[in-house]
């Protein structure tokens, strides 16, 4: 471009500018990642709509930018005795439609959440445990489970609060209309276009005070080189999740800044040990099964965990946006052990211990992964792959959209498997749990288990946590139950992705780990 | 430059046709070096791309021209795994212009062949192929390429019946719009009056004057089919990503295109674009020379 | 004609049955939405409800039967994601598309034929050789390169134009539209000019070579030896004899360009049926993916009917219905 080009359009932008700022001081367009599927608050439980619904509704307790619990509809709350909890209630707080907040509408909300038609994926699950429900006051309310059920706060921390008045006869439809989308969140529903936009208005009665924005556009846009260049032209005023490739050069440009935050999401690897022999795409190199399951042998998994430079992954293929791993959340979490570190990088003393299990020449595996799911997952897989030629064992890569992966990394048609776990309530004893307590879907154990790793100690040390209620004990029984499962290599951490976004020049977002864009995070300044 | 006095051979008049155009020459000499260059990829590349052993993550995204830490010098740079530029586009020729040829000679084949039986015949027959046809037409190429890769696997195999299950109805519709034409011609007329046997009057008589919009279309799916797969590559359903294509490259460096690592999608762009740019100068002549009415 | 064009719309009938099974089989293959929806985090009673909400409990062909018979009463099911209608999803977003493939279509062919007619009437002259190499690199490039390319010249470094989405709409005859507005046009350049250059490529091509077929026939010579004007022999002798193909390219384009303008939209943020497409099937939402192949279908169907009858129309030696020629 030429030098008076150039010089005409700085111009013609300058002059544009102070008009525009004006104009549009307190609105502000904001770049997701991906759809949200609903505005009926109870119909997908999918962390882009949580994190959309937040705006609109709010649950009795919130979680702050580091997932700690804090009162939201609730001021406090306590457990009474091991089955009885009492919540009360934040008082003078209205809807949208100005109707009062009561218990009346706690109790409507938790009788509506596990009858939503059609719902893909409801929030019953926090629901359940509450077997029944006290109105003692307008503001105070008791809850009984029938066990023991120490996560209930963290439980309730998903479910939103709906209004009794407007939601007494409202279906699915109503929400996404806007008509019975009425809550006590800081915005309301404005517009929403499946697939396409949100609009949110300011609610100026919000009872926690003034919000920064009169009016936000969420547009979705899905394919992250639109979102960046959304960003880039001016487009949008922030994106979530940065593409790695554009992070180097969004950082040093001063037009734009960029927060981020290591999240609750670690990406790990499934070893299956499902099977006596081989299990599948596990072979010795020239091809034949092997006779005994290589994965079953703890050596063998500590070696392939040893074989990874997760510093080189975090570094190379991540841009730094990835944090080694050493269990399944970073250790300012609940129930997270400091004793626990990232496995060093050593080939060498993998060989060896190949060598040691009975496999001095190595194996071949094939890496599974998906390629549309995690940051970079396709080529994390691949980056493994390659550490793996440097300890002897052959590693092929197949990558595949999630539609067709989770289906049959679910059915365990793969040996070897790239996948990722973000812990919503932001304590690991439910995750050890899914992951890797013994496999026992009617128990609710090792729900997502797909390696089928089974130990008895991890299996004890899980079931007693989860029935005390003593939070100091039960947070030491976690600890213990993730050495127990993290030094016998259950599975192999990789890393924990951080979260990323990105803000045009005069905006400042406060990240949070649990991935959620909050436009109440989004403040004008700097 | 011929001998005045001889009687011209076939090939000889051929070659004296082709290369009266200094364009076409040209093609044809980019042609030779491409189809060279993806033959011997395994010969001249500085590294087997291929190879997870011969990369290093940590020489990942260098410039062009910029040594990595054991001294190599990479000389169009690297992509995200470490992977030598100049030596993937080698490699990845190879892939795509096999891909790009296999898939269109196939859907050719088919296509061709049920287009002009169903023009020929036309009735029932004729309603069958175009029904067919329209549900083809109808099936998105990912829809069929995520079926295939569920239920086969990856695969440079399963991508070159993905690219013909989308491409063959294509043709088919093409012949046919030119044969309905033709059929009508007095000299079909004339071989059926002559008693010839079907498969000759369609084969021999229908088919040639069927071909000059067909090889247009074909040419241009050559590329089409080439950029399809990359396509495919770029919604994560193309070829396993540790042996990418030209298409799989620019795919992958296509996230790096704002970044300013413009070397990681600019250059296999650049050997795509020759690469068709030498096949379409090729075909058109070759589609000249051969057409009997552009005799002069 | 009236009798072929019911026949057709028959035949078409069994297609759409024959299509939607095929769907159906298809995305069983693929694998088990309940996968994709239903929370990670959730327990096994979660998903067996989750399953039998979506009425993915039931036998396959059950499934399949169910389908058939709200098919029949005009109900093809809600999205399992968004729990709207699946036909509504469809049609709220059908004439962004549709809009999108049109203009991208007229700027193909209004500057393609031209382009083609030059470049095939003076093939050896330095216009037609340019046009013709020009012509090559309208579809070397993937398309997802080329509309990034575009996005980052106009939008992020010239910044003229909006990097994403549809500009603002305007009703005509109650479908919404954004050609009419400059808004909307500002929005809808990039994206068109996107989509055409292929179909601007394939049509200067075949248009081409045509006319330089044409322009050796002996009608062709016979009318300029008449010493009929340029004008005249080009517009009725020479085009009249090119139309065929160009218009069966054109009708197959103009179908794939509203039923698969997945990347164009996808990069432009394009608020359209291809976006909903390509996340419909990543999310394996089956009830949208049946929906919208059967619209398409039904588009093609129309389509190549619209071409055939122009068949007849632009060389009365074609007959509707094909009837049998081999006796």
């Amino acid at each position: 471009m030429t030098r008076t080009l150039r010089l005409a359009i700085a111009a013609l932008a300058l002059s544009a500018l102070p008009v525009a700022v004006l104009a549009k001081d307190r609105e502000v367009s904001i770049g997701l990642q991906a759809a949200i599927t609903s505005m009926d608050p109870h119909y997908h439980n999918l962390s882009p709509n949580n994190s959309m619904m937040l705006h609109v509704f709010e649950p009795l307790i919130k979680r702050d930018a580091n997932q700690k619990p804090v009162a939201g509809l609730a001021t406090s709350w306590r457990a009474v005795d091991d089955l009885t909890w009492e919540f009360k209630l934040r008082k003078n707080v209205r809807f949208h439609d100005g109707s009062p907040f009561t218990a009346d509408d706690v109790v409507f909300t938790l009788k509506r959440v596990p009858n939503v038609p059609n719902s893909p994926s409801s929030f019953a699950t926090f629901t359940k445990p509450i077997v029944d429900v006290k109105v003692v006051d307008p503001h105070t309310i008791v809850f009984k489970t029938a066990t023991p059920h120490v996560l209930l706060p963290s439980d309730l921390a998903s479910v939103l609060i709906v209004s009794k008045g407007a939601g007494e006869k409202a279906a699915t439809e109503d929400y996404n209309s806007g008509k019975a989308a009425i809550g006590t969140g800081p915005y309301k529903f404005a517009e929403y276009v499946p697939n396409q936009r949100v609009v949110l208005k300011a609610n100026y009665g919000y009872w926690g005070g003034e919000e920064p924005w009169d009016k936000i556009t969420f547009k979705i846009l899905t394919n992250p080189a639109a979102r960046v260049a959304a960003l880039l032209s001016g487009d949008v005023q922030m994106i979530e999740t940065v593409p790695t490739s554009d992070i180097a050069k969004l950082s040093k440009d001063a037009k734009f800044n960029l927060v981020d935050k290591v999240s609750n999401r670690v990406i790990y690897i499934h070893m299956n040990q499902s099977t006596e022999k081989s299990p599948p795409f596990v072979t010795d190199k020239s091809g034949k099964p092997l006779e005994k399951n290589p994965f079953r042998d703890a050596r063998v998994r500590k070696a392939l965990s040893m074989g990874i430079n997760r510093d080189a992954i975090a570094d190379r293929i991540m841009e730094k946006k990835a944090v080694p791993a050493a269990q399944l959340l970073p250790d300012f979490f609940y129930g997270t052990s400091k004793k626990l570190k990232p496995v060093k990088f050593d080939p060498e003393g993998a060989k060896k211990l190949l060598a040691e299990a009975g496999y001095p020449n190595g194996f071949a595996i094939t890496i599974h992964g998906p390629n549309n799911r995690y940051i970079n997952d396709d080529k994390v897989a691949q980056a493994i792959a390659q550490f793996y030629t440097r300890i002897g064992v052959d590693a092929k890569v197949e990558t595949m959209p999630s539609a067709v992966y989770f289906t049959r990394a679910t059915k365990l048609e793969f040996g070897y498997m790239v996948l990722g776990w973000g812990t919503e309530s932001g304590e690991q004893g439910s995750s050890l749990r899914s992951l890797l307590a013994t496999y026992n879907r009617d128990k609710g154990m090792g729900v997502t288990n797909r390696g089928r790793y089974s130990n008895p100690e991890l299996d004890k040390a899980l079931s007693v946590a989860l029935l005390t209620m003593d939070e100091k004990k039960r947070e030491a029984l976690i600890q213990q139950a993730a050495e127990i499962a993290m030094n016998d290599t259950a599975l192999i951490p990789i890393h924990y992705e951080v979260s990323t976004w990105a803000t045009a020049k005069g905006f400042k977002y406060e990240a949070r780990t649990d991935q959620y864009t909050l436009a109440s995070g989004l403040k004008p300044g700097k | 430059m011929t001998e005045p006095a001889r009687v011209e051979g076939p090939w000889v008049r051929f070659w004296r046709d082709f290369s009266e155009s200094r364009l076409a020459l040209v093609g044809l000499a980019l042609l030779a070096l491409v189809v060279a260059i993806a033959i011997l990829a395994p010969v001249i590349s500085p590294q087997n791309p291929y190879d997870l052993a011969q990369l290093d993550v940590m020489d990942s995204k260098l410039a062009p021209g910029e040594a990595s830490g054991t001294g190599k010098t990479y000389w169009l740079g690297t992509d995200d795994q470490g992977r030598d530029m100049l030596s993937g586009i080698f490699y990845g020729l190879r892939i795509s212009l096999g891909v790009g040829v296999a898939s269109t000679i196939f859907a050719l084949a088919i296509g061709l062949v049920l287009g002009l039986v169903a023009a020929y015949f036309g009735g029932w027959v004729d309603t069958l192929v175009m029904r067919i046809v329209d549900i083809q037409l109808s099936f998105p190429a990912i829809l069929i390429a995520l079926v295939l890769l569920a239920v086969l696997g990856q695969g440079v195999d399963k991508i070159v019946v993905a690219l013909v299950t989308v491409q063959w109805a294509y043709y088919a519709r093409t012949v046919r719009s030119s044969a309905l034409v033709e059929r009508q011609k007095e000299y079909i007329e004339a071989a059926r009056v002559l008693a010839l046997g079907q498969a000759r009057v369609v084969f021999r008589h229908l088919l040639p004057n069927c071909l000059p919009p067909l090889i247009v279309v074909a040419t241009v799916q050559v590329a089409h089919a080439i950029a399809l797969e990359a396509t495919l590559s770029f919604l994560g359903l193309g070829l396993p990503i540790t042996e990418p294509s030209l298409g799989l490259l620019i795919s992958n460096g296509f996230q790096y295109l704002l970044s300013g690592k413009y070397w990681i999608s600019f250059y296999p762009g650049i050997a795509l674009l020759v690469t068709i740019m030498a096949i379409n100068l090729v075909a058109d002549q070759l589609r000249d020379v051969l057409n009997p009415r552009l005799r002069k | 004609m009236l009798a072929y064009a019911i026949r057709r719309f028959g035949q078409s009938f069994i297609v759409l049955v024959f299509m939607s099974f095929l769907v159906f089989v298809g995305v069983y293959a693929i694998g088990n939405p309940v996968e994709l929806l239903v929370n990670p985090q959730a327990d096994e009673a979660e998903r067996i409800r989750a399953t039998a909400a979506l009425g993915l409990d039931k036998p396959f062909l059950e499934q399949y039967w169910g389908f058939l018979v709200g098919a029949a009463k005009g109900d093809l099911g809600k999205s399992f994601v968004f729990n709207v209608p699946a036909l509504t999803l469809i049609l709220e977003k059908l004439p962004a598309t549709i809009e999108l493939a049109f203009v991208a279509m007229v700027l193909a062919i209004s500057l393609g034929i031209p382009l083609g007619l030059v470049a095939g009437l003076k093939p050896d002259s330095f216009v037609g050789r340019g046009i013709m190499a020009g012509s090559i690199m309208g579809f070397s490039l993937p398309t997802f390169w080329v509309g990034l390319v575009l996005i980052m010249i106009f939008s992020v470094h010239l910044g003229w134009l909006p990097s994403n989405g549809r500009g603002e709409t305007v009703l005509v005859a109650g479908i919404p539209v954004s050609f009419l507005t400059m808004d909307g046009i500002a929005h809808l350049a990039m994206p068109a000019t996107n989509l055409a250059l292929f179909k601007l490529s394939l049509l200067i091509r075949l248009t081409r070579a045509g006319t330089r077929e044409a322009m050796l026939q002996d009608y062709v010579k016979f009318a300029r030896a008449k010493g009929l004007p340029q004008r005249r022999v080009i517009g009725v002798h020479v085009l009249k004899n090119i139309l065929i193909p160009i218009v069966t390219v054109i009708g197959l384009e103009l179908g794939s360009v509203i039923a698969f303008a997945i990347v164009t939209e996808s990069i432009f943020a394009w608020p359209g049926t291809g976006k909903l497409l390509i996340d419909s099937i990543n999310q394996l939402d089956r009830p949208v993916i049946v929906a919208y192949l059967l619209v398409i279908v039904s588009l093609f169907v129309v389509i190549n009917f619209v071409v055939d009858v122009l068949y007849s129309l632009l060389d009365p030696r074609v007959r509707l219905g094909g009837a049998a020629a081999a006796h």
